[in-house]
């Protein structure tokens, strides 16, 4: 199960969120994932290490390369955060909507009045 | 559709976008006048604002206290910076759990959508850490927490 605080600190890095980008077409190597950007190999492997210990990607051993892919894991856990985060904030909205109908409501009741007097 | 939108702009940004049928000036007031604020500004159910303190003024002050039987409570202070009427606020605001979060700068715009309101709020965190960690912990500018985590955060500190 990934760490939370740690997934979104690996995602304010911009180099890693396009790491990230790049995993989701699929598994890719430190060569590959490194070609893109004007940073050394080491550097991409320090970001990697970050997105892996989050529980954002997952690595695997192939002879002496060690192919990164996305943690399926790891990117449902953010999705379904983010989801809940959207809900708590739908809910007070909702509520709002039902403040505002009812205030609608009192002042048409009270012009309504004022019409008959 | 009224559907709240929440995405992130930049580095630094959470934007948040949202229709209302009702005039930007209920809408505004709704944000504005602390008995209207204290109906909804709640988060999940189960908590409840004891103290709402919004002084709708330049340089006037926010304080809300949230309160849950269960889990305990928490606030929030702030200060308004510009208020344009029906139109425009922008706000500073800081959770306190009880150590400050970093400052959060808030505008909210609200404009006139056929019969209803559009209203984007445009938060501006000092830094992509400090939106990270906020994002994270769920605490958006206090009204809409997913009081969740907080709740977990509070009972770890309580137990």
């Amino acid at each position: 199960m990934p760490n939370l605080d740690a997934a979104f600190s690996a995602l304010a890095d911009p180099t890693r969120r396009a790491i990230l980008a790049r995993l989701a077409n699929g598994e890719a190597t430190v060569l590959e994932l490194a070609e893109p950007f004007d940073i050394t190999q080491p550097a991409i492997s320090r970001h990697l290490k970050v997105l892996e210990q989050a529980g954002l990607i997952v690595r695997r051993v192939e002879g002496t390369k060690r192919p990164c892919r996305l943690s399926k894991d790891g990117v449902d856990a953010i999705d379904q955060w983010l989801a809940m985060l959207r809900k708590a904030l739908a809910r007070n909205y909702e509520r709002l909507d039902q403040v505002l109908a009812d205030i609608k409501s009192a002042d048409t009741k009270s012009s309504n009045r004022k019409e008959k007097q | 559709m009224n559907k709240l939108v929440l995405k992130t702009e930049g580095d630094t940004q959470i934007v948040i976008t949202r229709r209302f049928a009702a005039s930007p000036e209920l809408v505004f007031r709704a944000h504005t006048e602390p008995e209207l604020v204290q109906k909804w500004m709640l988060g999940p159910e189960g908590w409840s604002m004891p103290v709402c303190i919004n002084e709708a003024r330049p340089g006037g002050k926010i304080r809300y206290e949230w309160s849950n039987p269960k889990r305990g409570s928490f606030y929030l202070t702030g200060e308004f910076l510009v208020l344009e009427p029906y139109r425009r606020i922008v706000h500073v605001e800081r959770m306190h759990l009880p150590g400050p979060t970093p400052d959060n700068r808030v505008e909210t715009i609200f404009e006139p959508d056929g019969d209803g309101t559009l209203m984007t709020m445009r938060m501006n965190l000092p830094d992509a850490a400090t939106r990270a960690q906020m994002l994270a912990t769920g605490m958006e500018g206090g009204m809409e927490a997913s009081y969740v985590r907080l709740e977990n955060l509070i009972q770890v500190a309580c137990c």
